[in-house]
């Protein structure tokens, strides 16, 4: 009939419009949320240079950025990935990949960095804060320039060369850190539980920050040989993504 | 009588692997899996995927060559599923561990807690009750995987070993570490909580194994026909009005006991992952119910009545 017609049309319209809205949503929360990153890690920046310049010396600096720098690291978690997973219930391979990687980095700033005062004025600490502010402004700058359609080269450049030299610099600043953390925690006891207690369970953190040293630093440092846990599958991801994007390797279909 | 032949491509590279001619029109997958493998004795039948298109679904043993949707000719992709390992033995090897692992736990083997402590008993009853309903539980899934279970495949990838294992394996040892403790603290409500944990424990491991023994019953020796389960005589079956996999239901129950007769949080912890797989496996499996079965009854949910 003509008129259920009619309605079917108006309702595929109001669907589409619908999804169009949801998708202009989508993109300019995604734009504003990269540009808000860049913006963010680049006040880290300047707040560090204007240290460094001011006082001559890292000590000190992380106190001085502690608050700016948990702020946008936590803000990370609303990473466009898991919005695309709470939207798609999709989870693909690279937002697990990248969901560690953030895991990773809130337990740097909160459960180490920030936790055991310490270790704050150690040069390792300053490394890999040094690491995270470029690879940042060089990530949230890429996807902020994509969204807007104006991609410069160099920042592409950057992108997929920067992770080169940053990415092992990072991991070996992060595992100095939490070597250094070691004995403070151990005299603490802290975020430890013993026995005997009444949910018969136990916890050393001591050992735990152990652990994680060691499987995570030679299966970082083994990605030329071993491809097993998930950093070398980053380190590959991103390799990968880089030789894809510069040098157009194209992937030929073969026609029967 | 009219023979096909058989074409074997790869099914990513599309190189012809295999040509049978003079193939009887009422063959079998599952035979021309057998002489496939008759010419590559690598793969044999198990690992062998064939499917009608390089990205579709798998054959089944079972289907005939001549009411497939092919020609005199057929051709066929063939994907490897890569080395294989019989559902028995993975069973009876991630199930053997726990076992013998809690026991080693439990008889303070030395190397485990402080010297002093080797070859103790520890003096809480309700470790020896634990230990008990915790092997007692594992030697019925044993006995299960050799005489009750009926399994619709017979292989799985080599590598789930490895992962099931380890999963079993190890939480089998977090557990028992804490449970036979020197320093482990009893349940808080005493008596009481133990009790009901144990009735609530017992109840539900006679409840799976009633589903065991029905979910057997429904499938004749040697067939891998799929039939909608029902009730039975037993009262312990009545729960499949309400739900597809009350298998899971009851072993989740089953371990709701043990984490309150324990207080353990490790256990807690076990029987959270343990319910979120089987949440996952009974919600595909009441899927494919409700696909398969056109009349399957609308009350069930798939794992816990009304609710999951």
């Amino acid at each position: 009939m003509a008129s259920s017609e009619e309605d079917g049309t108006v309702e595929e319209k109001e669907n589409n419009n619908k999804k169009r809205t949801k998708s202009a949503l989508t993109t300019a929360w995604l734009t504003f949320y990269n540009i808000a990153m860049t913006a963010g890690w680049l006040v880290l920046a300047m707040a560090m240079l204007r240290f460094y310049i001011k006082k001559g010396t890292h000590k000190g600096l992380y106190r001085s950025i502690a608050r700016t720098l948990k702020f946008f690291q936590t803000f990370a978690l609303l990473s466009p990935a898991y919005r695309v997973i709470c939207l798609l219930g999709i989870v693909r391979t690279s937002v697990i990949v990248t969901g560690v990687q953030v895991c990773s980095r809130i337990f740097m700033v909160w459960l180490v960095a920030s936790s055991i005062r310490q270790i704050q004025n150690e040069e390792s600490v300053i490394l890999f804060l040094v690491v995270w502010t470029v690879t940042e402004i060089t990530r949230y700058s890429y996807y902020t320039f994509k969204l807007l359609n104006h991609l410069p080269y160099f920042v592409k450049w950057a992108r997929y060369n920067f992770f080169i030299v940053l990415y092992p610099l990072g991991v070996i600043g992060e595992l100095l850190s939490i070597y250094a953390a070691l004995p403070f925690v151990r005299r603490s006891g802290m975020y430890s539980m013993r026995l005997p207690n009444k949910y018969n369970v136990s916890f050393d953190y001591y050992y735990c920050l152990i652990i994680i040293n060691v499987t995570f630093f030679p299966l970082n440092f083994s990605w030329i040989f071993v491809l097993l846990a998930v950093f070398p599958q980053l380190y590959f991801h991103m390799l990968r993504q880089r030789r894809r994007v510069l040098h157009g390797e194209v992937i030929v279909e073969k026609d029967d | 009588m009219k023979h096909y032949e058989v074409e074997i491509l790869d099914a990513k590279t599309k190189e012809k692997l295999c040509f049978l001619d003079k193939v009887e029109p009422n063959a079998t997958i599952g035979e021309i899996k057998s002489m496939f493998h008759r010419t590559h004795p690598q793969w044999y039948p198990a690992r062998q995927s064939i499917r009608l298109d390089p990205k579709g679904k798998s054959l089944k043993d079972e289907d005939v060559l001549q009411h497939l949707p092919v020609g005199t000719t057929a051709t066929f992709y063939f994907r490897d599923l890569g080395a294989q390992i019989s559902w028995v033995t993975v069973f009876l090897t991630e199930y053997t561990g726990p076992l013998v692992i809690y026991l080693l736990f439990y008889f303070r083997v030395p190397f485990i807690y402080a010297a002093k402590y080797d070859f103790t008993t520890s003096k809480h009853w309700v470790v020896h009750l634990a230990c008990m309903c915790h092997s007692f539980h594992y030697m019925k899934r044993l006995l299960e995987t050799l005489f009750v279970h009926r399994f619709s495949h017979g292989t799985m990838p080599l590598r789930n070993i490895f992962k099931n294992c380890t999963y079993y394996w190890g939480f089998a040892a977090w557990m028992a570490y804490y449970i036979n403790h020197p320093l482990y603290t009893p349940p808080i409500y005493g008596e009481q909580q133990i009790r009901l944990a144990l009735i609530l424990f017992l109840f539900c491991q006679i409840g799976n194994f009633s589903i065991h023994i029905a979910l057997r019953n429904l499938r004749p020796p040697g067939s891998k026909t799929r039939k909608i389960p029902y009730p039975t005589k037993n009262p312990f079956t009545w729960i499949s009005l309400l739900v597809s996999c009350p298998n899971y239901t009851y072993e989740l129950g089953s371990w709701l006991g043990f984490t309150l007769m324990t207080q353990c949080l490790p256990v807690a912890f076990f029987t959270l992952v343990g319910f979120i797989q089987m949440t996952v496996w009974a919600k595909g499996k009441h899927r494919s119910y409700l696909k398969e079965f056109r009349d399957y009854p609308p009350l069930r949910s798939p794992i816990i009545p009304f609710i999951l």
